[in-house]
């Protein structure tokens, strides 16, 4: 089976769907106290950060396609890219659910001040906010729509994924060790795109003045 | 019909009488096999992952508290009637950085710290300064029970029967003089018994302190104890400060020292992020920490569902306690 072709993401994305639930799916067993596993002494407090950690973890996933798929010159990984993302949409929502449900009761007054008065809540409520239009826009349908605007619509998940880790790391009480990790990953993942988009610069430059010369 | 307390009935029980919200947590898990499941996890090097915590939420009954028991526990009129938070809740729900920033790595970590032999120097502003055993500390105090209700900073309580002495008997001893204005307390330091004192995440050791009339007022309290049983190791063994109107940081953990001083004391958590954490540290809804509110808090061991209920002022103990700080402006002495 060539990598890439339909009969090949007929198989490894629905392997790739189921696999991207399994942390919903041992959060639920968690929950429910099934086969030993529970969410300790705070519930509430336990499936909200997790959540949120692997909203993140998604939407550091979805990043790591390009850079990944570059190195590797395996152009099908973008296959996946979109499944990933909005998977991290998935995991984000459910993180908000969370908070707003379990944790303040619908409270709307108390979330609306959280949202206004807790910079860190501001900046992930932008966050989230701003996976709405990507989410909306990941259809095929909605690509060709857009042409050329997708592309630059789409680059708000770096804007995204900034607001997430620094929701994070102003969330923390006072270590910052998981925060700081999750910034280098992104960094890195940043990183690479702008040394390629450098690259891309370089290479175009001087072509340029092949082609004047 | 009066609600059945824990000595009642000679085994840690929880009230009868249910009150709406109310929901008992119930813990299965036959403690042999849950003692097997986190020997395994700990064995497979998984348990630092946090997420996996093996208890179940569906029991009958939470497992029996543990370690050896405290002789001559009185029951004190001090102690709330509201139902107390699980054994397994208080032991395995902790802040206490020196073993770890995870709130399960307590549990976890400090199974092999020794708290033995234990004693306590006492130095400063008394007539009476020393290095006092722990045993001897133990043998001259009656212990009482206290079930004290504790507030975290981070917006959570529980209920907590602990076991201690009243600290001003214990302070008297001491023979603190005029001068002593503040009482000063220090954790120990060692890394190589505490394994999360070699971060730097606090400048260790802990140091906390109270003003003098708060160390001596009746309700603060050197615990040793927890469900009538010895301090287990993660609850700061072999004996810590208890101040139940204060938020929980104050209350702090495996003491090795008190000194009666002038000046006051600059705690460890006022000292890492002085715009966050004060001395005073008085439970108060009406003001914000920087960073959340301080108006409700998250009730533990209510369960997946329950809602956070309203922080009351001191946490519920302003009648005792309010009189220590009138003309006190409460929002800038945070």
């Amino acid at each position: 089976m060539k990598p890439g072709s339909k009969p090949f993401y007929r198989l490894t994305k629905p392997i790739l769907f189921l696999a991207c639930l399994l942390p919903l799916a041992y959060l639920a067993a968690a929950a429910f106290g099934v086969a030993g596993f529970g969410l300790g002494a705070n519930p509430v407090e336990k499936l909200l950060h997790e959540l949120g950690r692997w909203g993140l973890k998604f939407l550091l996933l979805t990043l790591s396609v390009t850079p990944l798929r570059r190195w590797t010159g395996w152009n099908w990984l973008v296959g996946y890219r979109r499944m990933l993302g909005l998977f991290a949409f998935f995991y984000v929502v459910l993180h908000f659910t969370v908070y707003a449900v379990l944790d303040q009761g619908l409270d709307i007054h108390a979330i609306g001040e959280d949202i206004l008065k807790r910079p860190y809540i501001t900046l992930g409520m932008a966050g989230l906010l701003m996976l709405v239009p990507l989410a909306i826009t990941s259809t095929k349908g909605m690509m060709r729509r857009l042409g050329k605007r997708w592309q630059t619509l789409h680059r708000l998940v770096y804007v995204i994924a900034i607001a997430g880790v620094w929701h994070f790391y102003w969330q923390v009480k006072l270590d910052t060790l998981a925060p700081t990790l999750y910034a280098l990953v992104l960094a890195l993942l940043l990183g690479t795109r702008v040394y390629y988009a450098q690259m891309a610069r370089i290479r175009r430059q001087s072509q340029k003045r092949k082609i004047s010369k | 019909m009066g609600k059945l307390k824990t000595q009642d009935l000679g085994v840690p029980e929880f009230m009868l009488i249910k009150r709406p919200g109310d929901i008992l947590p119930s813990e299965i898990t036959a403690e042999s096999v849950y003692l097997k499941r986190r020997e395994f996890l700990k064995r497979a090097g998984l348990v630092s992952a946090g997420a996996l915590v093996v208890h179940s939420s569906l029991a009958a009954a939470d497992p029996a508290p543990k370690g050896p028991k405290l002789p001559g526990i009185q029951k004190s009129p001090l102690s709330t009637d509201e139902p107390a938070n699980t054994w397994t809740d208080i032991t395995t729900y902790n802040n206490y950085y020196e073993f770890g920033t995870g709130k399960e790595d307590p549990s976890l970590n400090a199974v092999d710290f020794n708290p033995e032999p234990w004693s306590v120097a006492v130095n400063g502003e008394c007539d009476k300064p020393g290095e006092y055993a722990f045993e001897d500390i133990l043998a001259r105090h009656t212990l009482e029970e206290r079930i004290y209700r504790l507030r975290c900073v981070e917006a959570w309580s529980m209920v907590i029967p602990w076991v201690g002495i009243p600290m001003a008997s214990l302070l008297q001893r001491f023979a603190p003089n005029s001068n002593a204005k503040y009482v000063r307390f220090k954790t120990l330091y060692d890394p190589s018994r505490m394994p999360g004192q070699r971060r730097r995440t606090l400048d260790w050791p802990y140091v906390e302190g109270l003003t003098i009339e708060e160390a001596m007022h009746p309700l603060t309290l050197m615990a040793v104890g927890l469900y009538g049983r010895e301090l287990p190791n993660q609850n700061g063994a072999p004996m810590r400060l208890i101040v139940p109107w204060k938020y929980g940081f104050k209350s702090i953990k495996a003491i090795v020292e008190i000194s009666f001083t002038r000046k006051r004391p600059v705690g460890s958590w006022q000292q890492a992020i002085p715009s966050e954490y004060g001395f005073y540290a008085n439970v108060n809804p009406e003001v914000d920490h920087p960073r959340w509110s301080q108006a409700t808090e998250r009730p533990i061991g209510a369960g997946l569902f329950a809602s956070r209920k309203p922080t009351l002022m001191f946490n519920g103990y302003a009648d005792q306690v309010a009189s220590l700080y009138t003309g006190l402006d409460l929002r800038k002495n945070f």
